[in-house]
């Protein structure tokens, strides 16, 4: 098994803090994990991006020559990275911000209304939270309890962040299995 | 102990198996993409009784790194390609003073200011000396989190086993990517071998003087030139090594270190899947170079096939290794673009089928 999933977004709407959660939730699985972030002259209002690879083996390159999975957080991102999606493979789209889908028919495509989510789940600023729940129950990447325990692993020290960012994880999980 | 496992990125798992490694002292001055790594260092070594200088520019950082290396400390300085083109000096310095210290150069796209993506183009500064003078450093290439914590031990160790300055040669992908590590037990400073050569105050015992310049009549310089050559032939004997991965069988082998071999590897696994008889050759010393084991591998008609970050640099180690025992083809990507593993495939292909439409031959 080896899983390449693509964020990208806006720097501000906790791109990198997705994949940051999604790598320790998978490392603390026991599954071996690469993350690696876009860096540049990139600030809030700009975007960000990174790759995350997850695999039961060794992981060669962090780098992909394809994504498996791309989430979208808004419209250039998903112009940038829909050509680089697998034959086959899955695209999530932020359904808050893009309001045209991609242009490819040999991709799976999951549109998440992330603002009216987060706000369910108690804040828009859980948007990202909700998003990484919604991308981890649609392709089984990890069980709930365990993008928790990423979550936590990934914000420590911030504990008071912990109860909504948990609520957050388990709105995307219901809507990815429910459609609601 | 050996740590808990930990996600850490590059740069941070560098300064953290410093402190391990028993580094106390770090002097460096700002450039990306190896920030992460002072900045960590500035909380870190206070928190270990060390200490972190940002100092005013390279060259103050380096001959402050120096002055520490001079009264025996374990002593590290970072940057990255033009930072590490103003420390040649002070490397040149600390090697013709034979001082122990560790010098870790992520690299960027050059040349000039160049830009912040990975890049490996500084190969052959890092492996011929860099400064001025007869002097060779060790350099170290980890591909990963895990072997860049191991190799900073080992960066040290080498540093005072030899008295020599040492090079860590990464990357921006190498700095930047997080995976997970597990830290070898740590270091206390204190059990380290006594040094004999240190300058730490010379109450009850004759002073001592360390210099690089050699100005006596009586051939002290080419004596003290012959004795460093000494030590580079016994680090070039005893310091070797290397990985070789599904070589045995192989049609072809890559050629590739650091990031670029990570990218190789994931194209000899793809073209394993479909059958094609791929291999890797990883280098981990860049100097000492890993030649007769690689000269071993270039028989029987196998292919070499050199992946480098850059417009051809280690190529040139790869055919002093390899003479013409094998053909020789190289793919260089030359700094600011990261290449993926497709990239590595259709090159791999086109020297198998020798159609020159991805790379080219090179021959002496």
């Amino acid at each position: 098994m080896l899983v390449r999933t693509q964020f990208a977004g806006f720097g501000g709407q906790g791109v990198l803090l997705m994949g940051y959660v999604l790598s320790n939730g998978a490392m603390l699985k026991g599954l071996n994990v690469t993350f690696f972030p876009s860096y540049g002259a990139e600030m809030r209002g700009g975007t960000a991006n990174c790759m995350v690879t997850l695999s039961d083996k060794k992981i060669a390159s962090p780098v992909g020559s394809q994504a498996d999975i791309l989430v979208a957080m808004n419209g250039p991102s998903l112009d940038k990275f829909e050509p680089t999606v697998a034959k086959g493979g899955l695209i999530v789209l932020n359904q808050s911000l893009i309001k045209w889908g991609p242009k490819r028919q040999d991709v799976e495509v999951f549109s998440v209304p992330l603002v009216d989510l987060a706000r369910e789940a108690g804040s828009e600023r859980a948007a990202n939270m909700v998003m990484i729940g919604a991308v981890c129950a649609k392709r089984d990447l990890l069980p709930l309890e365990d993008v928790v325990k990423g979550m936590q692993a990934a914000m420590k020290g911030k504990d008071k962040f912990f109860a909504l960012n948990t609520k957050g994880i388990q709105r995307g999980f219901t809507f990815a299995q429910t459609g609601k | 102990m050996p740590s808990e496992k930990k996600l850490m990125r590059g740069s941070d798992t560098l300064a953290e198996a410093a402190v391990r490694a028993g580094c106390r002292f770090f002097s460096g001055y700002p450039i990306t993409p190896q920030n992460e790594l002072p900045e960590y260092l500035s909380w870190r070594l206070p928190q270990a009784g060390g200490t972190f200088i940002q100092a005013e520019s390279e060259l103050s950082a380096i001959n402050m790194v120096l002055g520490a290396a001079a009264t025996g400390a374990r002593a590290l300085t970072s940057s990255s390609s033009p930072g590490v083109s103003l420390k040649q000096e002070g490397i040149s310095y600390l090697a013709g003073q034979e001082l122990p210290a560790v010098v870790a150069n992520m690299m960027r796209g050059g040349p000039g200011l160049g830009n912040i993506a990975a890049s490996a183009a500084d190969y052959f500064q890092a492996t011929r000396g860099g400064g001025h003078g007869d002097y060779r450093t060790p350099v170290l290439a980890p591909a990963g989190c895990q072997e860049l914590a191991e190799l900073t031990f080992l960066a040290f160790d080498l540093a005072d086993k030899y008295r020599t300055p040492v090079m860590l040669l990464g990357d921006g992908l190498i700095g930047q990517v997080m995976e997970p590590v597990v830290f070898p037990d740590p270091i206390d400073p204190a059990d380290l071998p006594p040094k004999d050569y240190i300058l730490d105050g010379c109450a009850g015992r004759a002073p001592r003087a360390i210099f690089s310049m050699l100005l006596g009549q009586q051939g002290e310089l080419y004596k003290h030139n012959l004795h460093l050559q000494e030590k580079y032939e016994q680090i070039t004997a005893d310091e070797q090594r290397w990985e070789e991965n599904l070589t045995e069988d192989a049609d072809i082998i890559a050629v590739a270190y650091g990031t670029a071999s990570r990218i190789a590897m994931s194209a000899v696994e793809e073209l394993r899947a479909e059958g094609v008889k791929a291999g890797l050759f990883r280098p981990i010393t860049l100097w000492p170079y890993p030649k007769q084991a690689l000269r071993k591998l270039a028989q029987g008609g196998v292919k070499v096939a050199v992946f480098e970050l850059s417009a051809g640099q280690m190529v040139e180690d790869v055919m002093l290794s390899v003479g013409e025992r094998a053909e020789i083809h190289f793919y260089g990507i030359p700094g600011g673009v990261i290449p993926t593993p497709a990239d590595v495939i259709d090159f791999l292909r086109s020297a198998l089928k020798g159609d020159g439409k991805v790379g080219r031959r090179v021959e002496i």
